[in-house]
């Protein structure tokens, strides 16, 4: 993307004011996307995004100016620009000589999206529109949309670390509307790796598109959600979302650092269930959240955040580490050469128990099943965090009976943690997510086993 | 005929430029549309008392659009480079035949309605030296801090200003373009609540930093962090939920999400089917009027180029019509209002851009002294998640005060209120006359919504 000597002496230019560190990240992220709604595909369309961003850091200040312009001379007028913050800091030359480092992707592609014929592409999401509208005609509307994304990065800094990345994601997702004498109800599934096309070797399209529209004809006959606190099973797969909010955001170091965390100085202590433990690991090849290096050069890894209920480590970016003197976790991430890198999840998971999923319903005499989590939110300040439950039964005498409508779970992080009651044997990972933080979103991966909180509020409406 | 905007500088000319060249090599028997953007921003955070960080950055993209049979190719790029443009418009060309024959497919035409004059833009924004932008970060933190013996920290104050341009450019004769500034300051507050912390946030905003108030966006954390403090879980019960002007206004959006003419017309509104009927208290007069200037929403022209106009969405409750731009008006069989919206990144979408209600009478005060069992919310939570435009079912967290017997009594936190979106609106018992301008355009005003589910212990 950028010759080497061409990034030593932006580099040298971006440290010319003083500065302690400087780093180059540049991008060239091309994907496509095809979608087919109300019947029709509506659009294949693709896009591409390059440029770079450069950040100085003096002392506890970053200055950051990115470019779309990869030309030396548009390189080194934005590490001017990134450079004019540190302008309190003396002059003087330092030269930087790069060392390149190599990191293998975990991930491995076999057919790149762009090598997909176009036709091949749409193809699938007519099977997928034809599959949900052959269950009747309850399904008013199905949309369904295929995308691919290749994004490489290349990362030098004054450290003379210089590495790249080529990461490939495809996804696949189906959202059916069914309609009754009850109004409205909705039903969606995606599917997303960081793989090339052969997702769609693991895929049954038309399965997968029956699947999304059984469930919205399911929500039709739902009941009202309840009311009130009751003790609830997530199932396994999509309810790793619970961890991510409940907890993850709250061992970001970034949060920690500024006293916005309810975990800040835990480390060592019980703060979950005994039968917790969970893990952020960037390197599980083909998962969502998965990379050979995060957006700051360093290899992805394995982190376990919580063994047996002990808060462990917390997560790591360049900036929190170098402060702390020690390594980073390999979790420094950003949206895109526009954004600045902070602490990130990448893919957050609780370990398997020992207890088989249904015995775990079992033992719920009256209760919810959340068989489908959707997004959430935490405030990391108190740990009070709000999801949604997309797919929910109720579960009555220890079976799961009646759907529910749609509502909002929440709890409190440190309280569900501990109110972690049992934890089955049938781990699977959830769907692909978009996490957001302070304005930037970035490709994440979570999953858990079938496990039940004693307790969480359900926002319904009957009593 | 063809739509010129007024004269907005050489920034913009050199946009309409190289939108109308893509515009012009439309072959016979295409339409094809160009849609240029450019914007440069500043962005400082600090924090205790330092810069944290400084962002200067530019950006800029075009997106193409092809339309030719009814079939429409798209193709976009993050940049402005000669050969990069005509790689898009290769691009969308090479995408149109996969795309399957839309008979309301077509890009906008000159439509006769005139551009309202609206001073949107603030050459302060470029003017003002670095080193101010930085002072209003590091001020707003330090009064944030000063404030009150209980704030003991502040996880971020910053200060953000933008000037963006854009021009759009048909082979049906459209060719305006405009540019316009905002800048806002906001800032998080933090104080102890037993074992946890409680945090709370201000922002206020307007075109160019001397539009902006570091007290107003100060006291706003402040005032809401102090309030928190030994917020307790609530019982479960119903309750005239109070919103204030800010939460009146987030509503406001999520029901005009539902007013969009292409979920209506593909049957994904439960408002489809339904103008002339009563979908809301007869209180509820909404419009989107993006020609109103004390709106940060006001724009003279919509994403595919047409003037902005007013359009009434509800009258005394009564569904008066939808939000559409070009293909969902054909479709329709009406006119576009004019409500396209897009960046560079995508095709047209829909959207309001300056939502009011119009006022009623009284304010959040006088309200509030006449609930007798309410909540006064001041942040809902889980929107995203809890809230479905579809079915309308409506399951947020609620964080404020309860009301009893018209005074403000305890805070309350890990609660949940529910309804559907449609009963929402037909049980609005009062609108107060407190217009406020949010920062995302809308007026909101004080709203009274009695029989609302809270769930709580």
């Amino acid at each position: 993307m950028i010759e080497e000597p061409t990034l030593e002496r932006v580099l040298q230019r971006a440290l010319r004011t003083g500065g302690e560190f400087a780093e180059v990240f540049a991008e060239d992220k091309s994907s496509s996307n095809g979608v087919l709604d109300d019947g029709r595909v509506e659009q294949l369309s693709s896009g591409r995004d390059r440029g770079a961003g450069i950040r100085v850091v003096v002392g506890d200040t970053t200055g950051f100016a990115h470019t779309a312009d990869l030309t030396e001379a548009g390189l080194l007028q934005a590490a001017e620009a990134a450079s004019a913050a540190a302008r309190q800091g003396g002059g003087g030359v330092r030269s930087v000589a790069l060392t390149r480092t190599d990191v293998p992707n975990p991930s491995s592609v076999a057919v790149l999206p762009d090598d997909v014929p176009k036709a091949d592409r749409v193809a699938v999401l007519r099977r997928a529109d034809e599959a949900a509208r052959a269950l009747g005609r309850e399904i008013t509307q199905v949309t369904a949309s295929v995308g691919g994304s290749r994004r490489r990065i290349l990362v030098a800094n004054s450290d003379g670390l210089l590495t790249a990345d080529d990461q490939v994601r495809t996804l696949f997702s189906v959202a059916a509307v069914a309609s009754g004498d009850t109004g409205m109800q909705t039903g969606r599934k995606s599917a997303g790796h960081t793989m090339g096309w052969e997702l769609f070797d693991q895929i049954d399209v038309e399965a997968f598109a029956v699947e999304a529209a059984e469930m919205a004809i399911t929500k039709l006959r739902a009941r009202p959600a309840p009311s009130g606190q009751l003790p609830v099973v997530i199932g396994a797969g999509s309810g790793g979302v619970l961890f991510h909010e409940a907890c993850g955001h709250g061992l970001e170091k970034d949060l920690v650092d500024k006293g916005a965390s309810v975990y800040a100085g835990k480390v060592g202590e019980l703060v979950a269930s005994p039968l917790v433990t969970l893990v952020d690991d960037g390197t599980i090849a083909g998962e969502w959240g998965a990379f050979a290096v995060d957006d700051e050069g360093s290899p992805g890894r394995r982190n376990v955040l919580i063994q047996d209920g002990v808060l462990t480590d917390y997560l790591w970016d360049f900036l929190r580490s170098r402060k702390d003197c020690r390594a980073t976790s390999g979790n420094g991430r950003r949206q895109s050469y526009k954004h600045l890198p902070m602490v990130r999840m990448t893919n957050t998971f609780l370990e398997n128990g020992d207890t088989r999923p249904e015995d775990v319903i079992a033992g719920t005499d009256r209760g919810v099943y959340v068989a489908k989590l959707g997004g959430g939110q935490v405030n990391t300040a108190s740990g009070d965090f709000v999801f949604g439950m997309q797919e929910a039964y109720l579960i009555e005498d220890g079976e799961i009976t009646d759907p529910i409508r749609e509502g909002n779970l929440i709890g409190n992080g440190p309280q569900c943690l501990r109110d972690i009651e049992v934890i089955a044997d049938d781990f699977a990972f959830g769907g692909p997510g978009t996490c957001g933080k302070d304005g930037q979103g970035v490709p994440v991966g979570d999953g858990c086993p079938t496990l039940r909180v004693k307790q969480l509020t359900i926002g319904g409406v009957s009593s | 005929m063809t739509s010129t905007a007024p004269a907005t500088g050489t920034d913009v000319d050199a946009l309409r430029a190289i939108a109308d060249r893509v515009a012009a090599q439309a072959r016979p028997g295409e339409q094809v549309e160009a849609y240029v953007s450019r914007g440069t921003n500043t962005s400082v955070d600090a924090y205790e008392g330092e810069i944290e960080s400084l962002t200067q950055a530019g950006s800029a993209g075009i997106g193409v659009r092809v339309i030719r049979d009814g079939r429409t190719g798209f193709a976009y790029a993050g940049s402005l480079d000669d050969d990069i443009v005509a790689e898009a418009l290769a691009e969308a060309r090479d995408n149109l035949p996969f795309a399957e024959p839309d008979e309301w497919a077509g890009l906008a035409e000159p439509d006769g309605v005139p551009a309202t004059a609206l001073d949107v833009h603030r050459e302060a924004v470029l003017a003002t030296p670095v080193e101010d932008k930085v002072r209003m970060a590091i001020d707003l933190e330090r009064m944030v801090r000063d404030a009150d013996p209980r704030v003991k920290g502040v996880r971020a104050a910053s200060y953000t200003d933008a000037e963006g341009a854009f021009a759009v450019a048909t082979s049906t004769g459209i060719s305006v373009g405009g540019r316009s500034t905002i800048a806002y300051v906001s800032v998080s507050a933090l104080a102890d609540d037993g074992d946890a912390s409680v945090i709370a946030g201000g922002i206020s905003v307007g075109r160019a930093i001397d539009e902006v108030s570091l007290e107003e966006a100060a006291d706003d954390a402040v005032t809401r962090l102090l309030e928190k403090i030994g917020s307790t879980k609530p019982e479960s019960a119903e309750v005239t939920l109070i919103l204030e002007p800010r939460l009146t206004a987030t509503l406001l959006g999520i029901v005009s999400g539902m007013l969009g003419g292409e979920a209506v017309a593909k049957g994904r509104s439960p408002f489809a089917g339904r103008i002339g009927e009563q979908v809301g208290s007869p209180l509820l007069t909404i419009v989107d009027d993006p020609t109103n200037a004390e709106s940060l929403g006001a724009e003279p022209y919509d994403d595919e180029g047409l003037a902005t106009r007013r359009v009434p969405l509800l009258q005394g409750g009564v569904l008066q019509g939808f939000l559409h731009n070009t293909h969902s008006a054909r479709r329709a069989g009406t006119a576009s209002t004019a409500s396209a919206a897009r960046g560079y990144s995508t095709r047209p979408g829909i959207s309001a851009r300056a939502l009011t209600v119009e006022p009623g009478s009284g304010d959040l005060d006088s309200l509030l002294a006449g609930v007798d069992d309410g909540v006064l919310a001041s942040a809902l939570g889980g929107i995203h998640s809890g809230v479905n435009p579809i079915s309308g079912d409506f399951s947020v967290s609620v964080e404020g005060l309860r009301v009893r017997g018209g005074e403000r009594a305890e805070p309350i936190k890990e609660a949940t209120l529910a309804s559907t979106l449609q009963r929402l609106l037909l049980d609005v018992s009062h609108v107060g006359a407190d217009v406020e301008w949010q920062p995302g355009g809308t007026g909101g005003v004080t709203l009274l919504i009695p029989g609302v589910s809270l769930s709580g212990r």
